[in-house]
């Protein structure tokens, strides 16, 4: 089920996981991607989505996708429940700690669905 | 062996400190502070059973009560290596020859020793002055005793008890104070033509006693007591004076003066003053040069000086010279400012215009019962000093410029809005003292602000000790740092985050007098950005306590934290809590079971919580709702362990089953549950209700704590556990039940009001102007003109009140929200393990799971097995 055979970055497969309004605006949804656990946002305001994993590198458990959605000088962000680290929506990066990162997903949205790009390298 | 011959060897020197009181503890606290202790073993030796305490508060036992809230410091100075105090020890000898003590049956060795003995109570030479029901003024013991028998007497007669005060100076007054709150009728009888004679003038003391006539207290001047009567059960009964009058007294209290304890320096030969007062010079060192004298037995510069700022700086003195310094206490200030009965009373400086062609400002308003009265010099340009009663508003800002000109005119700081002098915490020079009693200057304060780094009025406290004692120039200190503070470029932001420039009250207010009732609405018209974890859920709790709905109501739903969200409190390894409310700590033997069946079914871990309930933990987010079902079908409700709300109302079994239960503690505690459950607030709120004095439900530990009476029910506020425990403080006394709700129902919506996101009770009554006054004030007085509206707020709560959880459980979409994913509804995060642990399962640790994940063969492991 993985195409683990791609060198580029670019995605090789798009998973298709809800109608868009099945996510509640500012507030996050977890989503099983080809085995890997990813946490999907739907913004009130902008109305993008953005894919992050939804491990969370401090704890270890998987939570970020019931963190606080928000913004922190314009970035759009999301806090970690467990102790509240402060992660970039868009490209992962820990807002608190610059050594740490989430992955980020592509998504984009087909017909009224959802869906991840999975399979990148 | 000499001291020399012990530093030699590096060994430490003996210090030995007689009298554990006020000054004795400072003297130890500055020795420790400057690392004293490693270079001297230090000894103190108190009679009083209790480590030292605040003498200067003793008259707030009556409505603290409890002896341990006086005690000066943590207590951790008495635990440190090296330093030791004796309690209960009554130095009996010095023998100055051999350099020896005498005390608890041994004798000690010191190397320098300090007297710190204080003074002791007079009484005057009158016949019966020794019947029982005769008291001093000096000791928690005596305090503690005089209650005592003004209760037991009250008991007994069936009746007002009778109180009567010798002397009416300031002890005096306290101690009419103090029998007043017991409620005696009570009597002041002075000897001189007018009250407080040593503090203020005849006009001042007239005006004064009009005041205290006004409190129901009677006043005597001009007036000597000749003899004290029994009645026949041998107890005192009356007072006869010298002019033969005669009144009904059945509790006397003598006030009339103190006296250096000065006898174990006479019996050792020290040089004692002719008025008593043991001989120091300036560097507090007595006739001995291994022995000096500090606090009220000293005597300085000819005199003894009773008052504890001087005795602090005498403590000072030494610690420095012990250390080797050449200090030295040149006198004092004998400024006061008390206040008595409620009434205000202060005299500073040169206040009996004692200066030659020195000029009298007077101000006086018999109808308010103000007299006031600046002492001027003869050019009426500098302030020499001044006497305030009825309303010492001015004191902090005057005491500090005399010496000074006052600039402006002299009388603008007398009328009544004159309070707030023009600029004077600004331009007060740096080395004017502000804090007397702690001898803290203006230059002290500022630098703790510039130079020690502290950001806040608490910081500068703990830093200079300013402000520590008695409290008078807390609002002086605070107008320095806070300019200090601005100068220095120091913005104290009050900014809840980068979102809102308000704070939580303030934000409070908007919401509460708009109509604005979203979170879109709130940051599009006074904030800006998209909010973040620490408004949205401030705005969350704002909206819940004013608008009401659900936490899962439209918008609401993207402000709340996972605990709220899930209403369940999110464990370390993902999963969730699950705590049903157990109102007073009471449960069905069939409740018991149904939880118990909830949690064998979907293997949960079973803990009593410390509030008196029981937590299931390890529920995965899909498994919330089919827990809930079972728990809402079997009569439970959201215990909210998770929100910023009430908790638990802990309580003890009470009158229904203890034998030294007063009244229903069990009922009352339930009874709050239900009416407080689910109120929003800055932060969780805790009762706890004592069926009697015992105390067994720990309320005096909790926000609210309610002990039971024999009258009623007695109300504490702002206790708290957590980092920083504080036991709560007497708010009001022997209040019926409705009075009680009443008050507790404006405490609290009055704190969820003005508080700020995540302060408890405890912090926030120390940040309200005024303090617990105030907020007494406010509660019982309505101060502000806002008791219906708070109350009005309390019952809309009450009336709006909705099971959380159940109303979940009625609507399909709310339940969307705990699919564990959104495309895999009911799989489990397949990343979480268990370990067994005493039968019952816990999230595996690192180690454990690198075991558990390998071999996925290995099923659920015990520790023991894993670790071996
Ligand atoms: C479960 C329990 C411990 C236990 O196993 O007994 C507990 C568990 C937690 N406490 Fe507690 N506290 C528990 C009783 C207490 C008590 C004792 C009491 O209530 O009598 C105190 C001290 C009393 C007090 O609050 O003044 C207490 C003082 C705290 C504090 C410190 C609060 C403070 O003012 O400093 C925190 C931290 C906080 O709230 O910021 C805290 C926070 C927590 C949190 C919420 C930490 C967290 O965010 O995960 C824990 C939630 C675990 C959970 O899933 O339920 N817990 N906690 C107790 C639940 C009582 C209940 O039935 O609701
Ligand atoms: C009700 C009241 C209100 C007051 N209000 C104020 C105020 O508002 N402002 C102010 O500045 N001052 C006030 N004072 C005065 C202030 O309390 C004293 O100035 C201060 O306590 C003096 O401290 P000290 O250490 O010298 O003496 P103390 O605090 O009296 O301590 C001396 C200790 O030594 C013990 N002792 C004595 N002899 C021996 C011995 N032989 N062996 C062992 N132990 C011994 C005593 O029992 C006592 O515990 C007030 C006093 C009282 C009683
Ligand atoms: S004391 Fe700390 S670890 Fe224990 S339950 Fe409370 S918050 Fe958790
Ligand atoms: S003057 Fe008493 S505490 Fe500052």
């Amino acid at each position: 089920m993985t195409t683990t055979a791609t060198t580029t970055a670019t995605t090789t497969g798009w998973t298709r996981i809800c109608r868009l309004d099945a996510l509640v605006p500012d507030r996050g949804a977890a989503a099983l991607v080809d085995g890997h656990q990813v946490a999907v946002f739907r913004l009130g305001g902008s109305g993008d989505v953005h894919a992050v994993d939804h491990h969370d590198p401090f704890s270890g458990a998987n939570v970020m996708a019931r963190g606080l959605v928000g913004s922190r000088g314009g970035v759009p962000t999301v806090a970690s429940p467990m102790h509240k680290q402060t992660f970039d929506l868009a490209t992962g990066h820990c807002l608190d700690d610059a050594s740490v990162a989430l992955r980020s997903w592509p998504v984009r949205v087909v017909d009224g669905w959802v869906e991840i790009g999975s399979g990148t390298a | 062996m000499t001291i020399d011959q012990h530093a030699s060897r590096g060994a430490k020197q003996k210090l030995a400190v007689v009298g554990a009181g006020m000054v004795a503890h400072r003297l130890v606290e500055a020795l420790v502070e400057r690392g004293a202790d490693r270079t001297w073993d230090i000894e103190v030796f108190g009679d009083e059973t209790r480590p030292p305490y605040d003498r200067v508060a003793l008259t707030s036992f009556f409505s603290d009560r409890d002896p341990e809230d006086l005690l000066l410091g943590d207590g951790s100075l008495w635990r440190r290596p090296g330093v030791r105090l004796y309690r209960g020890s009554v130095v009996s000898r010095i023998d100055r020859e051999a350099k020896q003590l005498h005390a608890r049956g041994t004798t000690f060795d010191y190397d320098r020793l300090v007297l710190a003995t204080g003074s002791y109570a007079t009484v005057p030479p009158v016949d019966g002055a020794d019947l029982p029901g005769c008291f001093v003024y000096r000791t928690v013991d005596d305090v503690a005793e005089l209650r005592q028998w003004v209760l037991d007497r009250e008991a007994a007669l069936g009746r007002k008890v009778r109180g009567a005060v010798v002397g009416g100076g300031l002890l005096g007054l306290e101690a009419a104070g103090a029998l007043t709150a017991l409620g005696a009728d009570t009597t002041v009888v002075e000897f001189a033509e007018w009250l407080m004679p040593l503090q203020v003038d005849r006009a001042g003391g007239g005006a004064l006693r009009r005041i205290i006539e006004q409190l129901g207290v009677s006043v005597r001047t001009s007036t000597a007591t000749s003899r004290l009567k029994a009645g026949r059960d041998g107890k005192v009964a009356r007072m006869q004076f010298a002019d033969g009058e005669r009144i009904a007294a059945d509790v006397v209290v003598f006030a009339t003066g103190v006296r250096p304890r000065d006898e174990l320096a006479r019996s050792s030969g020290l040089e004692v003053g002719e008025r008593g007062g043991v001989v120091a010079d300036p560097g507090c060192l007595t006739s001995d040069d291994s022995i000096f004298a500090i606090g009220e037995v000293a005597q300085i510069a000819g005199r003894v000086w009773g008052l504890v700022g001087p005795g602090y700086t005498m403590a000072e003195v030494v610690a420095d010279r012990l250390l080797g310094g050449t200090a030295t206490f040149d006198g004092a200030d004998l400024s006061t400012k008390l206040k008595l009965l409620g009434v205000d009373v202060a005299s500073f400086g040169d206040a009996f215009a004692a200066t030659s062609g020195s000029l009298e400002v007077v101000y006086a308003d018999p109808t308010a019962g103000v007299y006031k009265k600046l002492v001027m010099s003869d050019d009426a340009q500098t302030l020499l000093g001044g006497m305030l009663v009825g309303d010492a508003g001015a004191y902090t800002n005057l005491r500090p410029m005399v010496g000074r000109a006052l600039g402006s005119d002299p009388t603008g700081w007398l009328l009544p809005e004159g309070t707030e002098a023009p600029g004077a915490g600004a331009a007060l020079p740096d080395d004017v003292t502000v804090c007397s009693c702690n001898n803290v200057t203006a230059g002290q304060v500022r630098c703790a602000v510039t130079e020690q780094g502290c950001t806040d009025l608490a910081g500068v406290k703990a830093c200079t000790k300013a402000g520590t004692s008695c409290g008078s120039c807390v609002s002086l200190v605070k107008k320095l740092v806070d300019v200090q503070l601005a100068e220095a470029g120091i913005e104290v932001s009050n900014a809840l985050c980068e979102h809102f420039a308000v704070t939580r009250a303030q934000l409070f207010d908007i919401v509460r007098v708009s109509e604005i009732s979203t979170f879109s609405e709130l940051v599009a018209q006074h904030g800006t950005g998209q909010g973040c974890d620490i408004c949205r859920p401030v705005a969350a709790s704002i909206l819940s306590t004013l608008r009401h709905g659900h936490v899962l109501d439209g918008e609401n739903a993207a402000l709340q934290d996972t605990n709220d969200h899930v209403m369940a409190n999110l464990q370390k390894d993902g999963t969730y809590s699950v705590v049903p409310r157990i109102p007073g700590g009471e449960v069905t033997p069939e409740g018991l079971v149904a939880i118990g069946q909830v949690a064998v079914e979907y293997g949960l871990y079973t803990k009593i919580t410390g509030g008196q309930r029981i937590d299931l933990f390890g529920a995965r987010i899909e498994q919330l709702p089919a827990i809930w079902k079972r728990l809402v079908d079997a009569g439970f409700e959201s215990g909210q362990a998770y929100g910023k709300s009430l908790r638990t109302v802990k309580s003890c079994v009470g009158q229904s089953w203890c034998r030294y239960g007063v009244q229903d503690s069990t009922t009352l505690a339930i009874d709050l549950e239900l009416r407080y459950r689910g109120l929003r607030s800055p932060h969780k709120i805790k009762l706890g209700v004592s069926g009697c004095a015992r105390e067994c439900a720990e309320a005096r530990g909790k926000d609210v704590g309610v002990i039971a009476t024999d009258r009623g029910w007695n109300m504490y506020v702002g206790g708290n556990g957590g980092f920083t425990p504080r036991h709560a403080q007497l708010f009001a006394e022997d209040l019926t039940t409705d009075e009680l709700v009443r008050a507790i129902d404006r405490f609290l919506m009055y704190y969820v009001r003005t508080a700020d996101r995540l302060q408890r009770t405890a912090p926030w009554l120390e940040s309200v102007e005024g303090g617990i006054d105030a907020v007494r004030a406010v509660v019982l007085d309505d101060s502000l003109g806002i008791g219906a509206d708070l109350d009005a707020a309390m019952a809309s709560h009450v009336d709006d009140y909705e099971d959380e959880w159940a109303a979940t459980l009625a609507d399909e979409q709310k339940l969307q929200r705990f699919a564990s994913f959104v495309n895999a509804p009911d799989t489990p995060d397949p990343d979480l393990a268990y370990v067994e642990e005493r039968g019952q399962r816990r999230p595996a640790d690192e180690a454990e799971r690198a075991v558990l994940i390998a071999g996925a063969s290995i099923p659920v492991r015990t520790t023991t097995e894993v670790t071996a």
